[in-house]
């Protein structure tokens, strides 16, 4: 075919492209709005360190030690106790019902056990349908008690305060074993929201003109697939770099996100991250015969990409076929590549692992895209 | 493959499910010449169109575009062919201006303005040039997308009725400037439902159903009809319509102002269909060449009838 491939026609389309996303209004508000309201609702309402989660409290321990248990927990600010028993199935029953986040129980002849060396538990239930929710809390549980038992473990006892621990903390049910910190939420925060906008942004590229009647227009120019694809994709990597930097601000200088690592490396990956999302999007829009079926196709990648990703759940807790999928999905990738290269000070070496699946990834994308491009009519 | 065709086309065919909307037709366009596309709406007009600049993939049949062939030379033809849509295809929501750049740059005129600037000019539009295209009228719409696929000086046009909604004096002026290109070599197929405009074409082509069912230039279209055509005029012209639609021999009736056109292919018949009215006052009535509307009217029912 005596096709030549063509830079002025491809400036010609990401200029047509341009041109019109800046008379739309609506999309242009929803660039900037759509991640800030994200970034807030999602980083305020994950990222709030829970303080003052209600507690029950089961003592069946007449001993002085279980007092300054529970003023410690009632001291720390995390717990406020709402209930004092020495039923722990009273205990167990709020729990049940919601009423409380925790049940600490103290149990028989603690203080007794503990001056004798007998190292007795404590066990801490903990209701773990939000596991974010009373991670912080748990965390700080721990030190809470420790200092909690030093000050009272004086005079002869003194020893057993130092060789701690004289007790033993139970936690139940088992938390999951990455815990969900600010740190990694605004993050991954950037993953979810440019898989979100990019794949809009570019789901109805070729959609759009084929409802508007414009793509036989487009088809009777001499406008090559390759062309149109790149022209269609481009000038979105620029509102996929307005977002990035606006998240990447937020999450600086309105949650305090440590950025250990190197930004120039952060933009490379986010540039890749960019396209292949943006390749993702123009796919369907080839592959969609009318807008409606475009945004479900959307709906079906975003759902993985958010919940999979390792964003919503501990990647690493969820069954191996989900981490499966996650392994193909870019935001999943993507995720660790941002928060190695943030919070861990990653370099290149460290995220390649993560870094050549977003390549294929893109190319297997507008490898469909060109393929499924349709240069008829029919 | 004809190297003095523009267009030459064999069997050319395209099926919609199990509905044949173009039914094996044969076009041979040579270059220079300007030929009209007639046809009932539905007949296949945009189809078959679509298939001459590659929008669509032909069921069967071959030929060449420019030369090209139609099922490989996709690329080429589209490059040398102007074709013009017959639902607006531009975009609504750029400029008068920015469209025309932007078919200037996809098909890489090196120097776009100079084209675009007289394009705007000889339309007049200067001062609007700014305006979204979407905000123009109807007829604007019509008049900027045709002179938007003829900014690369295509060797051939495709026009899919170029005229509709347009008015009178701004047809005039195409068909004035599609005369004067085609002196120059362009070569044009236009589809219209106009008479007039088909009355200006060199040749046209009629079609129904999917089928070519007249075609050569207009005199021969009309004596091909077979067709007699009375004319029914003065005061009481329109008071035997009624009846001489049932009448035998008449196979239709048309009012054309005050004067009523009595046409079908048995003259004899329709001589004796008129008779009775003859001697009536404020009646007169003579023969007449048949028009082209007549004859279309003719081709119409007997699609219909088919
Ligand atoms: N994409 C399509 N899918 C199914 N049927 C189609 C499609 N395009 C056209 N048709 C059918 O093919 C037939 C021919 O349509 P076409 O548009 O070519 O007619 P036309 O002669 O251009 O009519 P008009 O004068 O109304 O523009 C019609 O019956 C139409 O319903
Ligand atoms: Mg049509």
């Amino acid at each position: 075919m005596s096709e030549r491939f063509s830079w002025p026609r491809i400036a010609a389309v990401i200029r047509k492209e341009a041109v019109q996303m800046r008379r739309d209004r609506l999309t242009l508000a929803m660039i900037v709005g759509v991640p800030l309201m994200q970034l807030f609702l999602f980083g305020f309402a994950i990222n709030v360190n829970p303080k003052h989660l209600p507690t029950a409290v089961s003592i069946d321990d007449p001993g002085p030690l279980a007092d300054s248990v529970v003023a410690a927990l009632e001291n720390s600010s995390y717990f406020e106790i709402v209930k004092a028993t020495n039923s722990p199935e009273v205990a167990r029953r709020l729990l049940d019902e919601g009423r409380v986040s925790f049940v600490v129980e103290i149990p028989q002849n603690f203080s007794r056990d503990l001056v004798r060396g007998l190292k007795p538990s404590i066990l801490v239930e903990a209701d773990a349908t939000d596991p974010a929710a009373s991670a912080n809390a748990t965390g700080a549980l721990q030190a809470i008690l420790d200092s909690a038992l030093r000050d009272d473990l004086v005079g002869p006892l003194a020893a057993r305060a130092i060789q701690a621990p004289s007790y033993s903390l139970v936690l139940h049910p088992l938390y999951n074993p990455e815990s969900i910190t600010q740190y990694n939420v605004v993050p991954g925060l950037l993953a979810v929201i440019l898989t979100m906008s990019m794949v809009l942004m570019t789901c109805l590229a070729l959609t759009r003109e084929r409802e508007r009647g414009t793509y036989e227009n487009l088809l009777a120019m001499p406008v090559t697939p390759v062309e149109l694809m790149i022209g269609k994709i481009a000038p979105n990597i620029v509102v996929g770099a307005v977002q990035s930097a606006l998240v990447l601000c937020v999450a600086r200088y309105v949650f305090g996100v440590p950025m250990i690592g190197s930004l120039a490396l952060l933009a490379a990956a986010l540039l890749l991250f960019i396209v292949a999302n943006l390749a993702v999007g123009y796919t369907f829009s080839t592959v969609a015969e009318n807008q409606l079926q475009a945004m479900q196709m959307t709906m079906f990648f975003l759902l993985p990409a958010i919940l999979l990703s390792g964003f919503a759940f501990p990647f690493r807790g969820m069954p191996v076929w989900a981490q499966w999928i996650g392994e193909i999905l870019p935001s999943t990738h993507f995720l660790r590549v941002v928060r190695g290269i943030l919070l861990k000070g990653n370099g290149a070496l460290e995220i390649w692992p993560d870094i050549w699946p977003l390549v294929l990834f893109l190319f297997v994308a507008g490898g469909i895209a060109l393929l499924r491009f349709r240069r008829t009519l029919d | 493959m004809s190297a003095e065709r523009a267009i030459d086309v064999k069997g050319l065919t395209k099926r919609f499910g199990a509905k044949t909307a173009v039914n094996g037709i044969d076009i041979a366009v040579p270059y220079g010449e300007v030929w009209g596309f007639l046809g009932p709406n539905g007949s296949g007009k945009t189809t078959t169109i679509r298939m001459l600049c590659g929008l669509l993939k032909p069921d069967a049949g071959s030929g060449t575009c420019l030369g090209f062939d139609l099922l490989r030379g996709g690329e080429r033809i589209k490059r040398e062919v102007g074709y013009m849509t017959q639902k607006f295809s531009f975009w609504e929501d750029l400029s008068i201006r920015e469209n025309l750049e932007f078919v200037g740059r996809m098909y890489e005129l090196g120097d776009y303005r100079t084209p675009v600037d007289a394009t705007i000019a000889r339309l007049g539009l200067e001062r609007r040039q700014h305006q979204l295209a979407g905000e123009l009228s109807g007829g604007w719409k019509q008049r900027l997308a045709l002179a938007a696929c003829m900014l690369h000086q295509p060797r051939l046009l495709l026009l899919d009725e170029p005229t509709a909604g347009v008015d009178p004096k701004a047809r005039r002026d195409f068909w004035d400037e599609i005369h004067r290109l085609s002196g120059a070599g362009l070569t044009v197929l236009v589809s219209t439902h106009y008479m007039d405009e088909a009355e200006r074409c060199d040749r046209i082509v009629y079609i129904s159903l999917g089928n070519i069912v007249a075609r050569g230039t207009v005199a021969n279209v009309i004596a091909q009809s077979g067709l007699f055509t009375f004319i029914v005029e003065g005061e009481g012209a329109r008071r035997p319509a009624q009846k001489l639609r049932g009448a035998n021999g008449v196979e239709f009736v048309s009012f054309f102002g005050a004067a009523l056109h009595v046409s079908g292919r048995d003259r004899a018949a329709l001589e004796r269909a008129l008779e009775p009215y003859r001697g009536d006052a404020g009646i007169a009535i003579h023969e007449a060449v048949p028009s082209l509307e007549d004859v279309f009217i003719q081709l119409q029912d007997e699609g219909a009838a088919a």
